[in-house]
């Protein structure tokens, strides 16, 4: 596990994220709280501003009574623990075939002359940090980028500049699909649930 | 065409509200309660008969898998575990199900965990889906409030909790004893099977994992009945299925179709055609980037559900069609498919860890013709030995995409490595 140098000396949950942790924590059988360290970690991670530093690691195994090292290995395996510092503004565009299929590689330039950073890396400012991310689950929706806890989608290269540009602004650009449709439908037009019956219901 | 009246997922656009209100005015929630009181063998039964198989992937027969859980009480909490995990490349459906469609998950839990004797299900929804959780706990908080579920639920007598579960972004975790260990507090590695988790799941209780839209359809057929379900689609493949048809088409979408569509008319009627009409199309993987590409001629004929796709040594999987024109380097669509297999490969077995890297190398050199003849057979031959010699299927999954590529388009790969040998002698 590599260990970002400039490390917090203390972590602890404040009383809002420690409210919630305790509501999580009370989704799990007795003995099993072992179970909300993803949901810990992830609250962790919100409350010190999007990275997990060891001190947080460190609380989370106090809360749960897990072995510390049991929480480093959760917080290594998977992708959305950052273990080092990452920009105010985390963007992730997907790469992956379905996207590449749908001209994701413009996307991902566009973010990076509208940021002037490479994949990788964070604005001098700290305000944004791009990175590529493997599949988002919104293929029909290709391509598309995820902005914190929001997904911007059917992009093209203006829509994405568009996008940055009023995030850098402060404001907050209207997440889903950028180009007009409201979801997963055929933008041509509905082919199905169009006849006004009430469908199969329950 | 499926009839809209056929159809169960009439909000999958999230046109109408998601909400309780809306649900229940879409048809859900109706009638639960007599559902459940008769009784679990009914519900195993009416499953059965609709002939319903697990919409995941593997496409396993669900109201069987539900037969499989202890019939008397065995002392320890009895657990149904929705894998709510979507993550293989090109599969969008299930976060539709869950953004506008919440209460037919929650419903579903509840009739399928009286199925199978569970007492709480746990929904089990990858971490990026952070939108999607928050309308499901949503839901499900309503569904609490009316009383629909939790003690006595729908004033049934029977007493079942429902929670949600987010992931942290690994693709293991879409693989149900990754997704046990990781729900347990622990790294995504698979556990050997057996012992299977019908005996031996969640903390060490029996546990049933199924996919999101597998539970989300329960509800509907336990209305309809199992009749109703199995009399759409053809024999051993029923239903209606959600296709997610993504790529190179006009108009990709989500549909909700009758299984059995063929392909062609799939993509016609509503993803508004290939880019460029038909005769431009170069192949298709047809459910989720496990799963072996076919080239078009196969495409022209073939229907879509488990038996046919497999006939062409391809599979439905998770119903997620990436349609690919002639523009397409087909290479390089596998080869970015076998660097996604490398990333996710959590590393417990050494075919996969090593394999995965490896594969994906030697699929990069392809792209630019870096290679020998040779070496195309030496990839096949380390993709046979990495199928079939892990504990988990995300091997297999690697290797068939490359043996699906090379199957249908050596001509291509070969051709690009002499043409590249040539411009070097050229060059030289």
């Amino acid at each position: 596990m590599t260990v970002h140098t400039e490390q917090p000396d203390t972590f602890v949950f404040d009383e809002t994220y420690g409210a919630e942790a305790a509501k999580i924590i009370a989704r799990y059988p007795e003995g099993k709280q072992a179970s909300a360290v993803m949901p810990l970690l992830d609250l962790a991670q919100r409350q010190f501003g999007g990275w997990l530093p060891t001190a947080a690691m460190n609380h989370v195994a106090d809360v749960l009574e897990m072995p510390a090292i049991r929480v480093y290995e959760v917080a290594s395996f998977y992708s959305m623990y950052n273990l080092e510092p990452v920009g105010e503004i985390f963007v992730q565009v997907c790469t992956t075939t379905p996207c590449a299929l749908r001209g994701c590689a413009a996307i991902l330039d566009a973010c990076r002359d509208e940021l002037g950073i490479n994949v990788g890396e964070t604005t001098s400012d700290n305000k944004f940090t791009l990175r590529e991310a493997e599949c988002l689950g919104a293929c029909v929706n290709a391509p598309m980028m995820q902005i914190g806890d929001d997904y911007y989608e059917d992009l093209d290269v203006e829509s994405t500049k568009g996008v940055l540009k009023a995030l850098r602004n402060g404001e907050t650009p209207e997440p889903g699909p950028q180009s007009g449709r409201k979801g997963s439908e055929p933008a041509g037009g509905l082919t199905t649930l169009n006849d006004g019956a009430a469908g199969a219901g329950g | 065409m499926l009839k809209d009246s056929d159809r169960i997922f009439t909000n999958l656009y999230g046109m109408d509200d998601w909400r309780l209100e809306g649900a229940r005015r879409r048809g859900d929630w109706d009638g639960t309660k007599e559902l459940i009181a008769k009784g679990r063998d009914w519900i195993v039964e009416e499953v059965k008969s609709s002939g319903l198989r697990g919409r995941g992937g593997a496409g396993f027969p669900s109201g069987l898998k539900w037969s499989f859980m202890p019939k008397e009480p065995t002392g320890r909490p009895h657990y149904l575990v929705v894998n709510a995990d979507e993550g293989e490349p090109g599969t969008c459906k299930d976060r539709d199900m869950m953004r506008n469609d919440p209460h037919k998950l929650v419903e579903g839990c509840l009739l399928a965990g009286v199925g199978m004797g569970a007492d709480a299900a746990y929904i089990y929804i990858r971490g990026e889906f952070y939108r999607e959780a928050e309308h499901l706990q949503f839901a499900i908080d309503e569904a609490y409030e009316a009383g629909l579920i939790g003690k006595d639920a729908c004033g049934s007598g029977y007493d079942f909790d429902v929670y949600v579960h987010r992931g942290a972004g690994a693709y293991i975790c879409g693989e149900e004893m990754a997704l046990i260990e990781s729900l347990e507090g622990k790294k995504g590695m698979p556990r050997l099977k057996p012992p299977f988790p019908a005996a031996m799941g969640l903390y060490g209780c029996p546990t049933t994992v199924n996919n999101v839209e597998t539970i989300a359809v329960a509800p509907t057929i336990l209305r309809r009945g199992g009749s109703w379900f199995s009399s759409l689609g053809r024999e051993n493949n029923t239903g209606t299925k959600v296709f997610c048809i993504s790529g190179h088409v006009n108009n990709p979408c989500n549909v909700e179709e009758e299984m059995g569509i063929p392909l062609k008319e799939l993509i016609e009627k509503h993803a508004g055609g290939v880019i460029g009409g038909w005769d431009n199309l170069k192949a298709i993987i047809p459910g989720g980037s496990s799963v072996p590409i076919l080239p078009k001629a196969t495409c022209d004929t073939v229907l879509m559900d488990f038996d046919s796709l497999k006939e062409v040594r391809s599979g439905l999987g998770t119903a997620a069609v990436i349609v690919m024109d002639q523009s397409t380097d087909v290479v390089a669509a596998i080869a970015r498919l076998s660097k996604f297999y490398k990333h996710e490969s959590c590393g417990q077995c050494t075919p996969c860890r090593e394999g995965t890297g490896w594969m994906w190398r030697v699929m990069e050199r392809l792209v630019v013709g870096d290679a020998e003849i040779d070496d195309i057979d030496t990839l096949l031959d380390v993709a046979s030995q990495v199928e079939g010699h892990t504990i988990c299927a995300l091997g297999d999954a690697a290797a068939w995409p490359i043996q699906g590529l090379v199957r249908h388009f050596r001509d291509e790969i070969e051709e690009r490595i002499n043409t590249r040998k040539q411009s070097s002698v050229a060059a030289a």
